[in-house]
């Protein structure tokens, strides 16, 4: 076992182990707090795939976004000290049905990879070239659907796509958000009463 | 010496983690010293004079001893878990950001090619441990605390970020290492005389890092003439001394990550760069790559320096004022820079004018698309032939294709 695999079992463990604690843990808070070690501990793990701009990009979206804004939102909404959350009976059918789904879907995908075709070693950071292949793919300069067959389908029908297939996909969700922001500015702005002149 | 070979990434990961914590550590005792040297002198005071000989250089080192042995208290109402963990969260944040910054050519503990947006994405985990603390303290000081950086912090980084964007635009990279090898030579080299938008734009991204570090004169999570101590009312001892690594420790990274991008990174400016060889192999050499290491760690600590001659020179502002210095003046401010600085060599282009030094992006080794993704033909053998795929590159990868997808 080498020592990117040893990193690799801690990492994951750490991870499985928090991402547990958060469905476990009642207190909102005490769950983001183990929220933030297993979303650390997913981009640990793109980190040791090489992957380092997932990372960086899981770091900062979920890490310095998603959950400041969960701790927000619990800060000013709360009416005690500490939240606790208890799930009613309903919720947990409803949660144990989807985490089933969930890990049906999982599992299939696992069971159907061919796992032969893994690279043996993680790229070196430093002269991993991901980042650039990916923003090269997203402007289409650079073809990152090649044709041919998937391997987990021997004998599938080529692949067929366009070389910006990801530019258009990647506009629409820009406008959609810029949507978002501006009507979230919208909803969020002070009400004058009507008639009132200022 | 078979063993140290297989485990020199190891041991050369732990040297690294060990210089670099010493250093933040290092600093932070230097810039608390510092920071009352500053403060006695433009208060015409002296500041520190006992401990130590005549400058009190050894204050922070009683004051480190003292903190040690302070009773470490938690309160009863604190949520144990919350409480205890928070300096950590705040402190590896900081410590994580110095991974990847350069101080010199080849001295960078990780090299990255995305290295200004991965300090950007860890700087901003530190705001975390900060609203962990506020929240977790059971008290509503810390409380308020917590929720001023909580909106601070978040609304600053939308303009860090974009004025992070306007010299990687530039410098046609993301790599700090690449960014700071562009600007050797003398310093109208440097990226912040690189065109009127760096210009501005440095001293925009300066405002938003000083505000970003939550120093005065936006320090709104501590103010203490309204919140007691803020965010770390309740704390003691060592947790709150590690609060104030990371605080002394995100300044000194700000400053670092401005340095790199707008001043000249490791380079001097006043030589041209083939001065500093930095290779390993000469003396010459291994003392250039020294010189470089302590070209930046000055060039840091001179903007340190300046963060903390305007906490001591401007009073601090409402938390109203900083969201909307924030909100209504640095972000379209960084915003219309950004548009300009992207229109700028558009426009030069366009009109035909003789070429301003803009910088052309590193080359990017384009490889032919049959070695970095190969075809069913090239994969197929790989299935039933073990001798043939011995002699294919290793790079057969589903997972390349996948994240690509």
């Amino acid at each position: 076992m080498s020592f990117a695999d040893f990193l690799f079992w801690v990492v994951a463990l750490l991870t499985g182990l928090s991402a547990v604690m958060v469905v476990v843990t009642q207190n909102i808070v005490r769950a983001a707090l183990w929220l933030l070690f297993t979303l650390a501990g997913t981009a640990g793990l793109f980190f040791l795939l090489g992957a380092d701009f997932v990372g960086a990009v899981q770091l900062l979206v979920y890490v310095g976004g998603i959950l400041i804004l969960l701790v927000f939102g619990v800060m000013l909404t709360a009416q005690g000290p500490f939240v606790n959350l208890r799930a009613g009976a309903g919720e947990w059918a409803v949660a144990i049905v989807v985490g089933l789904l969930l890990l049906g879907l999982l599992g299939s995908a696992f069971l159907m990879t061919d796992w032969r075709f893994l690279p043996t070693q993680p790229p070196d950071p430093a002269t991993s070239r991901y980042t650039n292949d990916l923003g090269l793919a997203l402007l289409g300069s650079r073809d990152a659907t090649p044709p041919g067959t998937l391997p987990v389908h021997p004998g599938d029908q080529p692949v067929e796509r366009s070389r910006v297939a990801y530019l258009l996909p990647f506009e629409i969700v820009s406008v959609h958000l810029l949507v978002v922001l501006i009507g979230a500015a919208y909803l969020a702005r002070a009400r004058r009463r009507r008639g009132a002149r200022t | 010496m078979d063993w140290l070979a297989d485990y020199w990434p190891v041991i050369r990961a732990l040297l690294a983690s060990i210089l670099l914590v010493t250093l933040v550590a290092g600093s932070a005792i230097i810039f608390i010293w510092m920071e009352r040297k500053v403060a006695g002198r433009i208060q015409d005071r002296l500041g520190p004079t006992r401990v130590g000989g005549k400058f009190g250089w050894l204050q922070t080192i009683a004051d480190g001893i003292k903190l040690i042995a302070k009773e470490d208290i938690i309160p009863a109402h604190a949520d144990q878990l919350l409480f205890r963990i928070s300096p950590y969260i705040a402190f590896v944040g900081v410590f994580l950001s110095f991974l990847v910054l350069p101080f010199g050519r080849e001295i960078v503990g990780l090299p990255m090619n995305i290295a200004a947006f991965f300090m950007l994405s860890v700087l901003s985990t530190e705001v975390f441990g900060i609203i962990l603390a506020g929240y977790g303290s059971g008290s509503k000081w810390s409380l308020f605390g917590g929720m001023r950086e909580a909106a601070q912090m978040v609304s600053y980084e939308v303009p860090r970020a974009l004025c992070v964007v306007i010299p990687v635009l530039a410098a046609g990279t993301l790599d700090l290492q690449l960014i700071a090898q562009q600007q050797a030579g003398f310093f109208w080299n440097w990226l912040i005389f690189h065109d009127p938008f760096q210009f501005l734009t440095f001293w925009v991204f300066f405002t938003v890092a000083t505000a970003g570090c939550k120093r005065a004169p936006f320090d709104l999570a501590e103010a203490e003439s309204e919140l007691v101590a803020g965010f770390h009312t309740e704390y003691s001892g060592f947790r709150w001394c590690l609060f104030f690594m990371a605080e002394y420790g995100a300044m000194f990274a700000a400053s670092a990550l401005a340095v790199t991008l707008f001043l000249g990174g490791w380079h001097t400016g006043l030589f041209p760069a083939d001065f500093m060889p930095g290779d390993f192999e000469t003396p010459l050499g291994i003392l250039a790559s020294f010189l470089s290491v302590i070209v930046l760690i000055a060039k840091s600590w001179l903007l340190v320096f300046v963060m903390m001659w305007i906490r001591w020179t401007l009073p601090r502002l409402r938390i109203d004022q900083v969201m909307m210095m924030c909100l209504k003046y640095l972000v379209p401010i960084s915003c219309a820079l950004l548009l300009l600085a992207s229109l700028l060599p558009l426009l030069w282009n366009t009109l035909g004018l003789p070429r301003l030094p803009f910088r052309n992006p590193p080359a990017l080794p384009v490889l032919p698309a049959t070695q970095r993704m190969p075809t069913s033909q090239a994969m197929q053998p790989a299935f039933d032939d073990g001798t043939q795929s011995s002699t294919q590159p290793p790079q057969l990868t589903r997972r390349d294709s996948h994240e690509l997808r």
